[in-house]
């Protein structure tokens, strides 16, 4: 016996809650795969805060999300039960780890991604929003400042630590343009003032980047082909694996209570 | 970062034995009063201390791993964020402990070094496998459980830094203890099948639990010494009693049976257990335990391939240090 997927009512702001709830939870779930393997314990700590801050936001926006929807979803059902095509994250955030560098570079193009955008939604006019918002931004800032220490750090330390970030760089930056892309029903919630216009931040996100980039002596790709298909579904072969492993316990024990 | 060169004091005067500084020691040892990094001590006593606190920060270490196994499988996500946290506890318990240990003069690096080339030992139940969510249950239930039992009396131990890190470490780990018996009862009042999984992981676990409080009194190496020091307060045997009598109604409470049918309540009240396979425990001990090449294999290699991260960092302090030494010189 298996249990089917759940259906979901993907009315605007149930697919735009989704859509930040479903970034949070994959990055938490990358970061978590780190515990216990990481290069220091300081950084076993740190990988595992920022992990559980991710997990906490998930859990957030789930509910949110269940309760706007108004029919009998909740947290885990979001989660557990529904397929890659039903997951709507950003493409940048279901990379595997790879290297230090790798979790460092992805951690970072998305913390200063998510602190401008945090910032701006805490003037949402959906109070729920607005709150969630508030809380979040201070954990990304502390995400950005983590994670672009250590982008100094690598890209300024040694010839391996040097090459190893700017590949990671070279590797994700066709995944950072999804940050700002917007369609047709996110538009709408934006005109409403619910939503935060993206786009709007691409300058000052390009222009922090640049600059902890420039001081790790680490560059920039001339390349700006953009992948895109994470918010409607379209993910790449890596996300498949990390939900049959996620969710392999509702999956295998259907209906039962953890 | 790993701190550095602490681990040379030859030639300090804190280390010349004398009889009449044994003394007063052991006179401040009877008197109850603590032991600080400054103070004289035998040099037995530091190594002592500096074995037992160093492998119990290595077992908080390798004690991520089986517990770290099912991080990204947790069946919840309440149960996942629970159990992140958890393990990330332990972590922050081996980085205290670590730092507790550098104060009687080893580096953390070197004894990080002398785990991961075999020669110092962390705790033999780490060393099994968790092959069921309801081992994650069982090991906040009965693992921590035992551990509680294990360090409560050490939060009076004779050296402070020990004994102010495991006031601490007690605190969190009661609360990890809690946690786990609130996963077994949700077992326990599931599905037939949890229900079976929580009994199954209760029969593989019991003997090796009862076997981390070490070999019977009758044997045990270390003991005297250390209970003359204040660094032990109980023996092996003692302690194993209390959290058998302890563990006995908490399972009676959850519905499940132990794996010893011998097991009765004597007239004291106290439950006796049949005999431990103390060849099993010689044997994990050993090397020869079902987990103990995965957990050595992947603790050297979190080392081996955080080696650059580790040096980059170092490399990037020191180019910080040089950059500011030429501004000053400006």
């Amino acid at each position: 016996m298996t249990v089917a997927n759940i259906s979901v009512s993907e009315t605007p702001l149930v697919l735009y809650t989704l859509r930040r709830a479903d970034d949070a939870l994959i990055l938490g779930h990358r970061l978590s795969e780190w515990c216990g393997h990481a290069p220091m314990l300081e950084e076993d700590m740190a990988l595992a805060n920022m992990g559980l801050d991710l997990l906490g936001q998930a859990r957030e926006l789930y509910s949110y999300a269940a309760k706007v929807e108004g029919r009998d979803n909740d947290e885990d059902k979001f989660a557990y039960l529904r397929d890659v095509r039903q997951y709507r994250n950003l493409l940048l955030l279901e990379q595997p780890n790879g290297d230090f560098a790798r979790t460092m570079v992805r951690q970072f193009f998305y913390a200063t991604f998510a602190d401008l955008y945090w910032r701006a939604m805490m003037r949402s006019s959906d109070l729920t929003l607005a709150a969630i918002a508030a809380k979040s931004e201070k954990e990304s800032a502390y995400h950005v400042r983590h994670s672009s220490e250590w982008i100094v750090r690598l890209g300024d330390g040694t010839e391996e630590s040097h090459r190893r970030t700017q590949s990671a760089i070279d590797e994700l930056w066709a995944f950072t343009g999804e940050m700002f892309a917007v369609d047709d029903s996110e538009r709408g919630l934006i005109d409403a003032r619910i939503a935060v216009d993206p786009a709007a931040l691409h300058p000052q996100w390009l222009k922090t980047v640049s600059s902890v980039v420039s001081e790790a002596t680490l560059a920039l790709p001339k390349s700006d082909w953009m992948q895109q298909g994470g918010r409607s579904g379209r993910h790449s072969e890596h996300l498949g694996h990390l939900l049959s492993e996620l969710q392999s316990m509702q999956r295998t024990f259907p209906g039962a209570t953890w | 970062m790993y701190t550095q060169a602490l681990n040379t004091s030859d030639g300090d005067e804190r280390h010349i034995e004398d009889a009449e500084r044994a003394t007063q020691f052991q006179a401040r040892i009877d008197a109850d009063e603590r032991i600080e990094p400054n103070d004289w001590m035998p040099a037995a006593y530091r190594k002592t201390l500096t074995r037992q606190i160093s492998q119990h920060a290595h077992s908080e270490i390798v004690g991520m791993l089986p517990e770290g196994n099912w991080i990204t499988r947790a069946p919840s996500l309440r149960r996942k964020a629970a159990l992140l946290a958890k393990v990330q506890d332990e972590c922050g318990h081996g980085l205290y402990l670590y730092a507790a240990a550098e104060t009687l003069g080893s580096s953390r690096e070197e004894l990080v070094d002398a785990m991961l080339g075999g020669k110092a030992k962390y705790s033999s139940i780490f060393n099994y496998p968790t092959l069921t969510w309801a081992d994650i249950g069982t090991i906040g239930w009965l693992v921590d459980g035992a551990a509680i039992m294990n360090q409560i009396p050490l939060c009076r131990c004779s050296y402070g830094p020990y004994a102010r890190a495991m006031i601490r470490v007690c605190k969190e780990e009661s609360f990890h203890q809690r946690q786990g018996f609130e996963i077994m009862l949700t077992l326990c009042r599931g599905t037939a099948e949890q229900k079976a999984m929580a009994q199954d992981a209760l029969n593989r676990w019991w003997w090796p639990v009862l076997m981390m409080f070490g070999p019977p009194d009758q044997v045990s190496q270390h003991s005297d010494t250390s209970t003359k020091w204040k660094i032990k307060r109980f023996s092996n045997d003692e302690l194993r009693q209390k959290f058998v009598d302890a563990t006995v109604p908490q399972a009676q409470f959850l519905g499940l049976t132990f794996p010893d049918p011998g097991m009765k309540q004597n007239e004291a009240g106290n439950w006796e257990y049949s005999a431990i396979d103390w060849e099993e425990f010689k044997q994990v001990l050993a090397g020869n335990g079902p987990c103990n090449r995965d957990r050595m294999a992947a603790r050297r290699k979190a080392h081996d391939d955080g080696a650059w991260v580790r040096e980059a960092a170092m490399a990037y302090a020191e180019k910080r240090k040089q950059r500011a030494a030429l501004q000053a010189a400006e």
